[in-house]
């Protein structure tokens, strides 16, 4: 459950641009969650409710994207996704050096406020 | 309504003390090993049969994590090493920040060989946050099943070296060493791997040689 640890540093960054760019109310909040991060967006989204309950937040949205996982093989540089977590063979000549393009992003991408 | 687009890494402060703890621990020539594993696993025991083969040879300092007690650190602390205990006080992980400020009260920390992080027991959460050491370890033993590489890949993914743990139960457990082999070879086929007790001590001098080699390889980068 460290998604509650997660929400606590994501709220401070918002607090924080909110007050330099001169923000009452967020309306929006856009998150990439990449699917090999050990961050769960329900356990996000609950993280949100229990914790922005300030009026910078009242009737935000929180949007969370999911990106898939997409490795390169370091062999035959074949890109390919993985969809099972834990296959990390290449489809293309099954080399099992590979390096993961896409998958462990955690990042705020936006916000929208007035 | 305004726009602001951010691309803020949420892990960004983390990352931040953990590269400035690294650069400590390598100013140090620390291997500084950060052992994780879900609880129950026999961490402490691990260590505790590590630091028996090698006080005397290696200077070491433990970092225990655990919730509440210290019921770790003082089994560590009869071995005759430095030890600092870290409370996280329900917090399910290490971070970077309090390894950061534990370093700063080992007594001893400028005469330091090896310093095992011993991380809250958890196979997900601290997987996530870089602590600046050198090498992830996990921890799994025979008791808890072979599947457990493939129900959390992040964390057998990440480390640099897998320990299997309560290898003389093996026989009393459905455990299947060649799914276990197979699974971690389609996961981290670079992950040193060691089959390991706790209890009879077996095995642990091939995860005490790696270590020795490590230190050598570490203190050569100097």
């Amino acid at each position: 459950m460290h998604e509650i640890s997660l929400m606590s540093s994501i709220l401070d960054t918002l607090r924080e641009s909110a007050i330099q760019n001169g923000i009452n109310n967020i309306k929006q909040i856009k998150l990439v969650v990449g699917k090999f991060s050990m961050a769960l967006p329900d356990s996000l989204l609950f993280a949100f409710e229990a914790l922005g309950r300030e009026e910078l937040f009242k009737g935000a949205v929180l949007e969370i994207e999911e990106r898939d996982i997409k490795c390169i093989c370091q062999d035959c540089q074949h890109p390919f996704s993985l969809d099972n977590y834990y296959n990390f063979v290449c489809p293309n000549c099954t080399g099992r050096k590979t390096e993961i393009v896409s998958g462990r992003e955690l990042y705020i991408d936006y916000y929208e406020g007035d | 309504m305004v726009h602001i687009k951010l691309e803020s890494n949420i892990l960004g402060s983390n990352e931040l003390l953990a590269r400035k703890n690294r650069n400590e621990f390598q100013n140090q020539g620390i291997l500084v090993l950060n052992m994780m594993s879900s609880p129950g696993a026999g961490k402490t025991t691990l260590l505790e049969r590590t630091i028996e083969l090698l006080n005397g040879q290696l200077r070491l300092g433990v970092i225990e994590g655990d919730l509440y007690t210290d019921q770790d650190a003082q089994r560590i602390e009869k071995k005759g090493v430095q030890v600092i205990q870290i409370n996280t006080e329900g917090t399910c992980h290490l971070d970077a920040g309090m390894v950061g400020k534990a370093f700063k009260n080992l007594p001893e920390n400028d005469n330091l060989d090896i310093i095992f992080i011993e991380n809250v027991g958890n196979l997900v959460c601290p997987a996530e946050f870089d602590l600046g050491e050198d090498c992830k370890v996990v921890v799994l033993s025979t008791a808890e099943g072979n599947d457990k590489p493939l129900k959390y890949p992040l964390i057998f993914h990440e480390s640099r070296a897998v320990i299997l743990n309560k290898i003389d139960l093996l026989p009393y457990t459905d455990f299947s060493l060649e799914r276990f082999h197979k699974d971690l070879e389609n996961i981290n086929p670079n992950a040193k791997t060691f089959l390991v007790s706790g209890r009879t001590s077996q095995g642990i001098q091939d995860w005490t040689d790696w270590l020795l080699e490590e230190v050598h390889k570490k203190k050569g980068k100097i």
